[in-house]
């Protein structure tokens, strides 16, 4: 029931997302029919993919591949090469007695006896079926190397501030101010007395949020925090945590409304019901959006000067250049300041969350 | 089609972030959290025993440099006393000795003074002794003259006679 609420309400989103990109799409098509379209290469760009591509086409590109994992009956480890970097279903990468294909990113397994895949007019795969894909993808890659730097980063002042007792130096001293700006600025106003409890939860939330925003403004990294699926996990956590640690006061407000007539009562506790899931509903959204709208941003400033060489010429594409690169620059530096942002608003709304079922009441 | 991809979430993908973040959770729990806030708070905590204790080495000084003050003036206070003390035990020492020794100078004078009278007297008796001897040694003698003949008595007898009748 409430997966299926959720995939309604996120394709309700989906459908907004759907409606400006394809407008933006079929404006440009009608007015340069021949001019380049960016959408395809945008979304590439923003989505995950079970291979690292960094540059060039086909088996000329750069990309680094990455494990496949599937579960069927057993479970399927092999590497992404071997597909040959063929996305449209045709290469089929057989492994155990099964068949899979790649088919626009998503691994299908194909129907017993079946030797190729089949599409119908809709480009739907017909005659296979999606199996459990748990594989290293490019965000889970990117993940694992924001996880280890991060470790790095703090098990070393840990072990440094274990150590000496004086006066922070080092990494320490870069990354201590970070720590406690999040555990005086943020946590500790919001939480109250009990901040404690929370704390590691909330500084691990800041610096992962952080490090993955960090790592997606690389050039050829993946776009970890603006990808559905980690503001999901990310959100959900927030959910089950300000959950489990509401009290008697938070549950009360939720099925007992205070000052609110008998009659109202039918109204007003689903409202209160539906409110414990939009909070961090609008956490995961907040996230999501806020990431893949810089990545589309500096993404279509660079496709920019494509549209300019396919529809205009080169001149135009050269000219425009510098002007793109500017704009492309400026959008880095606040996408900067959005990464360092978001990850400070959602841990800062987590903590408000958290406060709010937490607090005495009188 | 690609844009309902993007807000589709993928199992795998959240399942990886479930394990990812909760072993980053783990890890740096122990290993970075713990560690660095307690380092913060023990520093937090030394600054301020630091602090407090510069404040009651501050006092102790002041209390010390008050207790200084103190034991100097009483120090000042007790040399004076001391030295008048000394001033007045000099005076009377001196006095005592002046009359002493005025005592002792009277007395040798007045024993002096007495010997030197008896001595005087005694040499007076002498003298009046042997004048007296020496009287009657010449009043024999002149008597014994005088007396050698019977004009020579009435003569004297005469003389004598005419003094008392004068």
């Amino acid at each position: 029931m409430f997966t299926f609420s959720l995939q309604k309400s996120l394709f309700t989103f989906a459908f907004f997302a759907l409606m400006t990109t394809t407008s933006y799409a079929s404006k440009s098509i009608e007015e340069k029919t021949e001019t380049y379209n960016p959408v395809p290469s945008i979304m590439h760009h923003i989505s995950d993919s079970h291979e690292w591509h960094f540059w060039g086409e086909g088996e000329n590109s750069f990309t680094i591949a990455l494990p496949i994992i599937l579960y069927t009956n057993t479970l399927h480890v092999f590497m992404s090469s071997e597909f040959h970097h063929n996305e449209d279903g045709h290469h089929v990468v057989e492994n155990k007695g099964n068949k899979f294909v790649n088919f626009h990113g998503k691994i299908y397994l194909l129907n017993n006896g079946e030797l190729t895949a089949q599409f119908d007019e809709h480009h739907h795969v017909t005659n296979a079926t999606i199996p459990l894909d748990v594989s290293i993808t490019k965000n889970v890659a990117s993940m694992l190397i924001g996880l280890i730097l991060l470790l790095l980063l703090f098990v070393v002042s840990g072990l440094k501030a274990k150590k000496n007792n004086g006066a922070p130096s080092g990494l320490l001293s870069f990354l201590e101010p970070l720590v406690l700006f999040v555990r005086d600025d943020i946590v500790k106003p919001n939480i109250g007395k009990n901040y404690n409890k929370f704390l590691p939860y909330l500084l691990t939330l800041f610096f992962f949020i952080l490090i993955n925003n960090l790592l997606g403004l690389l050039p050829g990294s993946a776009n970890v925090t603006g990808n559905i699926a980690i503001t999901l996990v990310l959100s959900f956590i927030t959910l089950i945590v300000t959950n489990l640690s509401g009290n008697k006061s938070y549950w009360g407000h939720i099925f007992n409304p205070p000052g609110v007539p008998l009659a109202l009562m039918p109204i007003m506790i689903p409202i209160e019901i539906v409110g414990i899931f939009t909070k961090p509903f609008a956490l995961m959204i907040r996230l999501f959006a806020n990431i893949s709208a810089g990545h589309i941003i500096i993404l279509s400033l660079i496709s920019l000067i494509f549209m300019a060489q396919s529809g205009l010429g080169d001149v135009a594409a050269w000219s425009l250049s510098p002007v793109a690169v500017v704009f492309v620059l400026f959008m880095d530096l606040i996408e900067v300041l959005v990464a360092f942002l978001q990850a400070y608003i959602f841990t800062l709304l987590t903590s408000l969350f958290i406060g709010l079922a937490t607090v005495e009441h009188h | 089609m690609d844009s309902m991809q993007l807000v589709t979430p993928a199992i795998g993908l959240m399942f990886w972030t479930v394990v990812i973040f909760i072993l980053l959770l783990l890890i740096l729990k122990k290993f970075a959290w713990k560690p660095i806030l307690k380092a913060v708070d023990d520093r937090n905590n030394s600054i301020k025993e630091a602090l407090s204790s510069a404040e009651n080495a501050k006092k102790e000084m002041e209390q010390l440099t008050a207790d200084n003050d103190k034991i100097l003036s009483e120090a000042r206070v007790e040399r004076d006393s001391i030295i008048k003390e000394a001033r007045e035990i000099k005076d009377q020492t001196i006095a005592e000795a002046k009359s002493k020794a005025s005592e002792e100078a009277e007395k040798i004078i007045s024993s002096a003074k007495k010997q030197i009278k008896n001595e005087k007297m005694k040499a007076m008796t002498e003298l009046k002794n042997e004048i007296a001897d020496i009287s009657i040694q010449m009043a024999e003698k002149i008597i014994k003259s005088e007396l050698k003949d019977g004009k020579s008595q009435k003569k004297l007898i005469e003389a004598d006679l005419k003094n008392y009748m004068n």
